[in-house]
């Protein structure tokens, strides 16, 4: 089967710097891919790129069969693959419910009565069933990011696009974020996963992709990258996380 | 004569009063079709500012610099005196509706385009990431944040707008200006320019406290 990501001599520069410098890569469906690497190292772009808050300026970025280099597309595109952010990129002035429902009103063509019933249930599943008529900035971070994580799964997306979903928390928040995106992954939905926790990546991923200036490094198993990594950029890297 | 039968006549007030209602009637109604037409183009401005192709743009740009740097007498006396010689003959209750909404657009673009670049970039970007589409992102997501964030600069130019509605007078627009100087003509009293001048306090004072307490509200949340 055809993977549902895939990534063909994607390439970014701002001026002269080389965001990603030619990526290749495939996603699966139903896959649980974890990005890693150092900061600046491309993985953020990465992500951004697939549904286009970044543009490439060259190579092909096919979601779904769709061509996400096109106008008419992107929004299909858009519709099917849900992103979570770091800092959760709430609409304040909408109440945790209104957040959740809003696109598939607009998007789906939900009635408000259909959206806020699939929003209940959501956000009851992420643990915030007695949240709903709050407003975020009545949350704790932790919260707030599950609220965000309701938001992308009301689409029902066929992928879930995570940037460094727990950067912007709290440690003592970061484990029940983590735990909700490893529910998840046993619902067969596609997740992408940009992290730096890496106890996290070692349960969840299928696959990690390891990244450095803009290009992918190493990819494998979390067994082969974590236990037995080859490239010394990774060697290097591990040791500087475990160090730290 | 005393000073208070000179400037307060209570007679000459009685008199006049109906007059300077009648007035203050028209300056409510030229001022609020100024303010609601103004906000209108200059949120059509602000998105055409901001989003449009570059010639487009910088259109835009040209319209809201040139009617910030004309002065409102002036573009009001070129459209009623000056437009009739190419056969464009407006009412003065018109001519002062167009030209004080062609400068509050010019003023109220430039700060809803400041109210919208206020609004974090990530929240568009969710409301992109969402598959939203650009009108919908604005009308959900983006505008009624930004609206929010300048309602204090949004309702001072709407307070501008309502004191430059006297200049009208100079088309003989019957305002409550005019009125009043007719008045006091008529009386041979100054007290119906005095009545004018309480009236036009006491109808822009709360708004004036308004926003002082908008302002006060806003920095404490920001913060």
């Amino acid at each position: 089967m055809a993977p549902i990501i895939n990534m063909l001599g994607v390439r970014k520069t701002y001026g002269t710097f080389k965001a990603l410098d030619g990526i290749d890569l495939n996603v699966e469906e139903g896959e649980v891919v974890v990005v890693i690497g150092p900061s600046g190292s491309g993985k953020s772009t990465l992500i951004r790129c697939i549904n286009q808050l970044e543009t490439h300026q060259s190579g092909t970025i096919r979601v779904h069969g769709l061509d996400a280099g096109r106008r008419g597309d992107l929004v299909r595109i858009r519709t099917e693959a849900g992103m979570v952010f770091q800092n959760f990129n709430l609409f304040p002035h909408m109440s945790v419910l209104r957040n959740v429902a809003l696109a598939p009103v607009r998007v789906r063509g939900l009635s408000w009565t259909e959206a806020n019933d699939r929003a209940r249930k959501l956000l009851i599943r992420v643990g915030l069933g007695a949240q709903i008529d709050k407003f975020p900035n009545q949350l704790s971070g932790g919260q707030q990011q599950r609220v965000g994580i309701a938001r992308a799964l009301a689409m029902e997306p066929k992928i879930l696009l995570f940037d460094e979903p727990t950067s912007a928390l709290d440690p003592e928040m970061v484990g029940e974020v983590l735990d909700v995106i490893q529910q998840l992954a046993r619902t067969g939905v596609t997740l992408v996963i940009v992290t730096h926790e890496m106890g996290f990546a070692r349960r969840v991923a299928d696959r990690v992709v390891f990244m450095d200036a803009g290009r992918i490094v190493e990819v494998g198993p979390p067994k082969a990258i974590f236990d037995a990594p080859q490239d010394p950029r990774l060697q290097t890297f591990l040791k500087s996380i475990l160090a730290s | 004569m005393s000073v208070f039968e000179t400037f307060l006549n209570g007679k000459v007030f009685i008199d006049t009063l109906p007059l300077l209602l009648r007035g203050l009637r028209i300056t409510i109604g030229l001022g609020a079709a100024a303010i609601l037409l103004g906000a209108a183009g200059g949120l059509l401005l602000a998105l055409l500012r901001l989003y449009a192709p570059a010639p487009v743009r910088f259109l835009t740009i040209s319209y809201i610099n040139v009617f910030r740097a004309i002065p409102l007498l002036v573009l009001l006396i070129v459209i009623y005196y000056a437009l009739p010689f190419v056969g464009l003959r407006l009412t003065s209750f018109t001519s002062a509706t167009v030209a004080l909404s062609l400068v509050s657009a010019a003023y109220c673009a430039e700060i809803l385009r400041a109210g919208i670049e206020g609004v974090p970039r990530g929240q568009s970007e969710a409301a992109r990431a969402l598959g939203l589409s650009p009108i919908r992102q604005m009308t959900d997501v983006i505008l009624p944040q930004a609206i929010k964030l300048v309602i204090p600069p949004l309702t001072s130019n709407a307070i501008n707008v309502m004191k430059d509605t006297s200049l009208a007078s100079v088309v003989a627009m019957p305002d409550l200006l005019k009125q009043a100087t007719q008045a006091q003509a008529l009386a041979a009293n100054p007290t119906p320019l005095i009545s004018a001048a309480l009236i036009y306090i006491v109808l822009l004072l709360p708004l004036v406290s308004l926003v002082g307490v908008a302002e006060i509200r806003l920095a404490r949340r920001t913060r």
